[in-house]
Order: C-alpha cells, then sequence, then structure tokens
C-alpha cells in the first residue's frame, strides 16, 4: 500500500467516523446522567431526514441543520419524559423510538417529494461543503506531512470539525467544571445529587438535550455533508456502532474519539476490499470488517480490554426513597 | 417517672433558645398517617435522641425536615423563625445537614468531589475544590474528622464514610446535624470515635438530632430524647431521668425483656464440625481464610464482627450457596462444599435449616405471598404434595397460617404479598419457615436487622427455645448486645478468620470490639474451643 492510498484510507476514516464521534459523544451526556439510549440511531435519522428536507425545500443548510436538531431534540425529549419523568423502561423508549423514526421519516419524505421516501439530491448551498483549511495547497509539497494536512486534515465539511472540536470542550464539561461533576455524579449516585439539594430531574433533562442536540448534528452531517439528501434507513446502523464505540471507550471523551475513528477505520476499510486483499493477502469479505465494531465491543464488555464500568445508576429511574 | 412534657407549647416562651421546633407536624401517606401531630423542641447545643420501632414515623419526620416530604399540616420554626422547607437545598440553607444511614456518596468520586458537589462556587470546578481542600484541613483539624480529600470514598472504611458525610454537612455551614442510625455499620471503637465528634460539635454550639434504636447509644449521648410510637410522639424526657427499661416500654406500648432470659446451656454431641473453610470471591480474593470450629446440640455458637469480615461467605458456604474448600460434617456427614449437591435444598434435606443475612434478597421473594414464602425451599417436602403433579397449596395456606399463629405475625393473612408486610414481619415469616421445618443445625444470619424491638425479644426467645430443645445453632451478627445475650460460646471474625473463641460470661465488649478489630492480644485467657 503506497502513501497516497494510506492518506485516502485516513481520509474517509474522518468522513465516516465523524457521526459515529458526534452519536458517540451524544449517547456519552445521556448514559453519563444515568439514561441509557439506545435510540441514538433513530435520532440521527429523524435529523438526517429533517435536515435533508429543510435544504431541499429552502435550499439553506443552515436551516437544514436547525431543523435537524430540532427534530433530535423532539426524540430526545420524548426519550426523557418517558424515562425521567414517567419512569418508565428506557431500553424500550429508545427501541420504540428508533421504530418511529424509521417509519416516520419515510412518511414524511415520501409526502413531502413523492421520491419514494427520498428527498431531492442537494447542491450548493444545500449541503455542507468540504472547507479547505489555511495554507493547505501552499504545504501540500512538503513531503509526508504536506499531503496529510492536505488530503486528511483539510478538506471536511465545518460539522466534522465541530465534531473534533466537541471532544476537549467535553472532556473539559465532564472534569473540569460544576456541570460535569454533577452530571457524573447524577449517573452514579441520583441519590446523592438530589440530598446535595439539586434537581436530578433537571440534570437528567439537561443531558439528555445536549443528547439530542449532537444526534441532530450526526444527523444533519449524515443528509447534508456524507451524502446529498435523504434516503430511507440512511443511517445504517450508525447509531448502534456508536453506542458500541461509547461502550469500548468506557464512557470517556477522548477513548469514544479513538474508538469511533478506529470503527471508522473499519468502515472505510470495508470499502477497499483490494486494500486489505493487498495486506493481508487473503479476500476478507466487507461484512466481516461491518460486524468488527460489534465483535470488539463484546470483547470489551467480556472484560478483554480491561474493565467496562457503565455508570452505576444508569437504566434506573430515580424515586425518592422514604 | 416519666414526665411527659408538651415541649412545643413550653417553647413560646424563649423561642430562641430552640434551634428546631416542630409544632403539629402530620403527614399521611393514603391511608396510613405516618406523623400525627408531632411536637418537639430542640434547645440549641443539645444532643437530642429519637428513638422509635421501625415505622414509628422517625424517618417521615426528619424527611420532612429535610425536605423530602411536605407535611399536610403543622409548622417548622428554626431558631425561632417560621420556616417552610420544600426541598432539600432550603433544609440545607437554614442550616440543616443530614447524615442518611445509607450515605449518600458517589463511589467512585474522591472525598473532595463528594463534599463540593452541590455547593460549587462558580462555573469551573477548580476554584471550589481548592476552597473546600482548606476548609476541610481546619475541620478534620476542629473535630477529629480525619480523612485525606483525594481518596476514592469506595477505597474508604465505612466509618470514614461517615466522616465524609458529616464533613459534607460542615461545609455546608450546618448548624443543626441529623443523624440516622449512625452507628449501624461501625466497630465499636469507629462508634466511639463518632460520639467524642458529636461531643466536641456540641461543645461548639451545634444542634445534633441522633435517631437510633440502640438505647444504650440514648443513655450515653444524648441529652434529651423523644419516643415515637405509630406516628405520634409519645413522650420527650431528660436522658438522665430516664431509664432504657422505661424508654423500651414507651417505644413498645408495653412492658419489654431486653435481657434475654436463658437458662445454662446443655451442649450434647457435636452436630456440625468445619475444618479449614475457605471461599474466594470472584475476584479471586480468598475472603474466608481457613475457618474451623464445631457446634454442639444444644448450644448457640456466636459470631461477632464488623459487617465484610467473611461472616457472609462463611453462611453461604455452609448454606451450600457458595462454593469452598476444606471440610464440613453435619452429624458425621461431609457435606459438599462444591459441584453436585452443594445447594439449598440438599442441605435443607441433610438437616440444615438457614435464616439468610439478606431476607429481601434471599429469604424471600418479594412480590410472592406469604403462604408461597413459606414452602419456599422445603416446597418438595411430602406434606405439601397433592398427588404427583400438583402442589397441594391449601395444605401449605393451612400451614401457613399455623405458623403465623405461633409467631405472631401482623397482619396474619397468607395471602398477602411478603413485601406488604412490615420488616419485623417479614423476618418472622422467614424465621418460622426455618424453625419449623425442625433442622439439626439452624444457621442464623443477622436475625433482627431491621426489626423492631418488640419483635427482636420475641425471636430472640424463639432461638433460645430451639436451644434448649437440643438443637445447635450458629448465630452470626454485627449487633454485639445480641451476641453477647444469646450466645453460648462467641468467636470473633476479622479478616475471613476466627480471633479465638470467648465466654459471654467471662467477655467484655471492650475485649470484643478490640478482636473485631483484628487486635488479638486482649490479655485474656482464651474461652478454648471445646466449651
Amino acid at each position: 500500500m503506497d502513501y497516497a492510498t494510506l492518506l485516502q484510507i485516513l481520509d474517509s476514516t474522518i468522513r465516516l467516523g465523524t457521526p459515529l464521534l458526534l452519536a458517540c459523544l451524544a449517547g456519552l451526556y445521556s448514559e453519563r446522567s444515568g439514561i441509557f439510549d439506545i435510540g441514538l440511531e433513530g435520532k440521527m435519522l429523524a435529523a438526517a431526514m429533517a435536515s435533508g428536507a429543510v435544504a431541499a425545500l429552502t435550499g439553506n443548510v443552515w436551516l437544514g441543520l436547525l431543523a435537524g436538531i430540532a427534530a433530535s431534540m423532539i426524540f430526545a425529549l420524548i426519550h426523557g419524559l418517558a424515562s425521567i419523568t414517567f419512569r418508565g423502561n428506557q431500553l424500550i423508549s429508545g427501541v420504540a423510538l428508533n421504530f418511529v423514526a424509521s417509519g416516520i421519516t419515510v412518511l414524511i419524505a415520501q409526502s413531502l417529494f413523492g421520491q419514494g421516501g427520498r428527498t431531492p439530491p442537494l447542491e450548493g448551498a444545500a449541503r455542507f461543503n468540504p472547507i479547505t483549511l489555511p495554507f493547505a495547497e501552499q504545504v501540500q509539497g512538503v513531503p509526508v506531512i504536506g499531503p496529510l494536512y492536505y488530503e486528511v486534515i483539510s478538506g471536511h465539511p465545518i460539522l466534522a470539525y465541530i465534531a473534533f472540536l466537541a471532544v476537549p470542550v467535553t472532556w473539559w464539561l465532564l472534569y473540569r467544571t460544576r456541570f460535569g461533576l454533577r452530571l457524573r455524579a447524577v449517573g452514579e449516585n441520583p441519590a446523592a445529587v438530589d440530598t446535595a439539594g439539586i434537581s436530578v430531574t433537571g440534570l437528567r433533562y439537561a443531558a439528555v438535550a445536549i443528547t439530542g442536540l449532537l444526534c441532530g448534528i450526526a444527523g444533519a452531517y449524515m443528509a447534508t455533508a456524507l451524502q446529498a439528501g435523504f434516503g430511507r434507513e440512511m443511517t445504517a446502523g450508525r447509531g448502534y456502532i456508536a453506542l458500541a464505540a461509547l461502550i469500548f471507550a468506557k464512557w470517556r471523551p477522548w477513548q469514544a474519539l479513538m474508538a469511533t475513528m478506529l470503527f471508522g477505520l473499519f468502515q472505510a476499510l470495508a470499502l477497499r476490499p483490494d486494500v486489505i486483499e493487498g495486506i493481508a493477502g487473503i479476500k476478507i469479505p466487507s461484512a466481516a470488517l461491518d460486524a468488527l465494531p460489534y465483535v470488539l465491543t463484546v470483547l470489551a464488555l467480556a472484560g478483554f480490554v480491561g474493565k467496562a464500568t457503565p455508570p452505576r445508576a444508569g437504566g434506573e429511574p430515580y424515586v425518592k426513597e422514604r | 417517672m416519666v414526665e411527659k412534657t408538651d415541649v412545643g407549647r413550653q417553647a413560646t416562651a424563649a423561642p430562641s433558645s430552640y434551634a428546631i421546633e416542630l409544632k403539629g407536624i402530620s403527614k399521611a401517606f393514603g391511608p396510613v398517617q405516618a406523623n400525627r401531630d408531632i411536637n418537639i423542641a430542640v434547645p440549641r447545643g443539645t444532643i437530642h435522641g429519637i428513638i422509635g420501632e421501625n415505622g414509628a414515623g422517625k424517618s417521615t419526620l426528619m424527611s420532612i425536615l429535610y425536605g423530602f416530604y411536605k407535611a399536610d399540616a403543622g409548622e417548622i420554626l428554626i431558631n425561632g423563625t417560621p420556616t417552610t422547607i420544600p426541598d432539600s437545598q432550603s433544609a440545607i440553607r437554614a442550616g440543616i445537614g443530614m447524615v442518611f444511614q445509607h450515605f449518600k456518596l458517589v463511589q467512585n468520586f474522591t472525598v473532595l468531589e463528594n463534599i463540593v458537589l452541590g455547593a460549587e462556587e462558580g462555573f469551573a470546578l477548580n476554584t471550589s475544590l481548592s476552597k473546600a481542600r482548606k476548609a476541610l484541613a481546619d475541620l478534620s483539624h476542629e473535630y477529629e474528622l480525619n480523612v485525606d480529600p483525594d481518596a476514592i470514598i469506595e477505597d474508604l472504611s465505612v466509618g470514614h464514610q461517615q466522616r465524609v458525610e458529616i464533613l459534607k454537612a460542615l461545609y455546608r455551614q450546618a448548624e443543626i446535624l441529623i443523624l440516622d442510625e449512625p452507628t449501624g455499620v461501625l466497630t465499636p471503637a469507629e462508634a466511639d470515635h463518632l460520639f467524642r465528634i458529636l461531643a466536641s460539635l456540641k461543645a461548639q454550639g451545634k444542634t445534633i438530632i441522633l435517631i437510633t434504636h440502640k438505647l444504650r447509644e440514648i443513655m450515653e449521648a444524648t441529652d434529651h430524647v423523644s419516643v415515637m410510637r405509630r406516628g405520634t410522639m409519645v413522650a420527650t424526657v431528660k436522658t438522665t431521668d430516664s431509664s432504657p427499661e422505661q424508654l423500651a416500654e414507651l417505644m413498645v406500648g408495653r412492658k419489654v425483656l431486653l435481657d434475654v432470659a436463658k437458662g445454662p446451656a446443655n451442649p450434647g454431641p457435636v452436630v456440625l464440625s468445619v475444618e479449614n473453610l475457605r471461599v474466594q470471591d470472584e475476584q479471586k480474593v480468598e475472603r474466608l481464610k481457613g475457618v474451623s470450629f464445631e457446634i454442639r446440640a444444644g448450644e448457640v455458637l456466636g459470631i461477632a464482627g464488623v459487617a465484610g469480615n467473611g461472616q457472609s461467605e462463611l453462611l453461604a458456604a455452609l448454606g451450600g450457596i457458595q462454593k469452598a474448600t476444606g471440610s464440613v460434617t453435619l452429624k458425621g456427614q461431609p457435606l459438599p462444599l462444591s459441584g453436585p449437591g452443594a445447594d439449598g435444598r440438599t442441605r435443607r434435606e441433610a438437616g440444615m435449616g438457614h435464616i439468610p443475612e439478606d431476607r429481601q434478597l434471599l429469604g424471600l421473594i418479594m412480590d410472592f405471598t406469604a403462604w408461597e414464602n413459606s414452602a419456599l425451599g422445603y416446597h418438595n417436602a411430602a406434606k405439601y404434595q397433592k398427588n404427583l403433579l400438583l402442589m397441594d397449596n391449601t395444605a401449605i395456606r393451612a400451614d401457613t397460617e399455623a405458623k403465623m399463629a405461633t409467631f405472631d405475625v401482623r397482619p396474619p393473612i397468607p395471602s398477602l404479598a411478603a413485601k406488604n408486610f412490615s420488616g419485623g414481619n417479614q423476618q418472622k415469616i422467614v424465621v418460622a419457615r426455618e424453625i419449623e421445618s425442625n433442622p439439626d443445625i439452624l444457621l442464623i444470619g443477622q436475625p433482627t436487622r431491621g426489626v423492631d424491638i418488640g419483635a427482636i425479644e420475641f425471636i430472640h426467645k424463639q432461638i433460645i427455645a430451639l436451644r434448649d430443645a437440643g438443637k445447635a445453632i450458629l448465630l452470626v451478627s454485627v449487633e454485639l448486645d445480641e451476641i453477647l445475650s444469646l450466645s453460648d460460646r462467641i468467636a470473633v471474625m476479622f479478616d475471613g478468620q476466627l480471633m479465638g473463641f470467648r465466654d459471654p460470661e467471662t467477655t467484655n465488649e471492650r475485649e470484643l470490639g478490640l478482636l473485631m478489630a483484628g487486635v488479638t492480644d486482649t490479655s485474656k485467657p482464651d474461652a478454648g474451643k471445646a466449651a
């Protein structure tokens, strides 16, 4: 494999890893607060449809992004309502919302555009186009580093850079701020938060809302940056892979970056069977690569990659004891 | 004489001298009146005890004071000022700090993070943490409250965790400290330390409310004591004017025998013989490190110790629910410690009854009815079978009704789900099931944990009656009083080992307390294995 091919693969790793990263960080906020969210997939799908549709109708991708975030946040708040206010089962609520998203997106897209559940292809200002970072052209000639900067680091849509920026911001919020301390505490022992005079409900709703925000960006990235429009089931299980990455990362932001990029790399390699054949000497079916994130997650859960301890109060509605 | 004072009315004379006054507090949960017209006044700078049986309404009252519940009626005065406490934040602002029975700490946070949580200053954490670090150093110095600010909570002993709870309250400028059953999980030495801390807090003018069911602590630590019974405050007395017997009588509403009346033991042949019993936990850590003892027919062997020193593993291994190595023989027959036959059912068939430590987890199925629960583990008994296929539910029900009558389970309704009985009555269901099966040896773990004083008296009598009927009994309890009053021989467990045997007639709490802390040199002759 030559350097150019490596750079191509790394470039698509970032392209394909970005929605995983956004969704993974989204899940991190919710699960750190003690609300398990299996509905990342559904929120992304809803956001992809809403952003694709609004971008197609208005021709403005930023309005599309806002619509995507709004759609995702509505789903997040329904999940919050079910699991925080009504203390329902978080897994059931998440699965239900995934089904709803799967159906309603096609229904709305079909009734709006009549193109078999897709939105019309987006172009120009209706899409997030790649941006070239400063000096990318100039340093292109510098050996090794130049092409790396030009090919891999530069040339992604703005949402990708937002996703990467979200990693240090999340780390800072989580470990260096009052909000982060409370967020981590409420996922570990809500009773401690409650007796300290802080609203468990408020904190958890805030976390779920951030989840909605980030999933919205992830979905908008799918429809308006990675692809040019919405298509049915276009998220194709990315929400679940993000969830797997979250477990693999043990619910920590920097590790989430590593995990999602690793899983992004698998997806990039699955698209290039020729490269694998060149390295490994044998043909590896792309389905095997698609399955790798899940295999790794099972290994992580089984304790082969250190111990993955979820937030202790995760999945359990908080009920004040007498 | 117990002088029943109407403290609420007295309070109006000099309102400012009281830190807390509650006037006519009532609270109902549906049809259950948890608090009824409660009046109490706590003078500033005193330690005020509140005692009462489980379900007497103590916790509800304190929850109202800490803003967890809103009272249906009544008034709260803090330092003479009428105050409403709609939530915990208001309680904290009013200067009330609460140390719950089950600590409200985040296990994987540091001490400092736990103290700061909810009392942060500004959005960034650093300033809050460094300020708390300074304040913590001052507080530890002032009140003998030493803890490492950077230690992770789950690495700390229970006693230290409790100190963190107290520090949390003090960091929030609490002037009134409420402690709910604070000594349940402490060694005698830790408890003594706690009471020294409380005394120095009192000396600094803080007001302390101590909720406990241990009469000895009330007598030693408090200035005044209020007794609650079935939601009402039946009396408030000066502690020095009272006696444990009077308080117990006020709590229960009838005379209670605090000391268990029992004759001398009449030990027969060895029933259970345990040699070099070892248990490893899932992390391959040895929790039981070679324990050996014998129990004879007609004697009670008491195992004392702070919770978590291997007692649970001992009961589990003997009861057949935990894999172990070593050898155990019951009436000369070896019991398998792992593999086939190492299970509760085979043990029961061999004549071993087991009242587990955690009745709600291991003793009962909470959603099942009392009659279903009373057949648990004995559901293969011939008397419960109608034919090859069906169980004889009518027989089980009739049997349960009889047991409920004998063991005074209230309410005596076999079809009521286990979760709807009080803790004491749940325990009576388990005790009845295991004792009535007429075992040769009975394993008993924490027989009176969370059980009210009337039921304790009853359960203790049953245990002694079983001993006098010539059965062997292994009693594991963290309550030293219980061990001392019921046992014929006492062994103390520390770090998975038995620290020698003592005779309850010649030993005392101090010596046992030292053994519980792992100090073996107590300059006392060993009471010997074959007492």
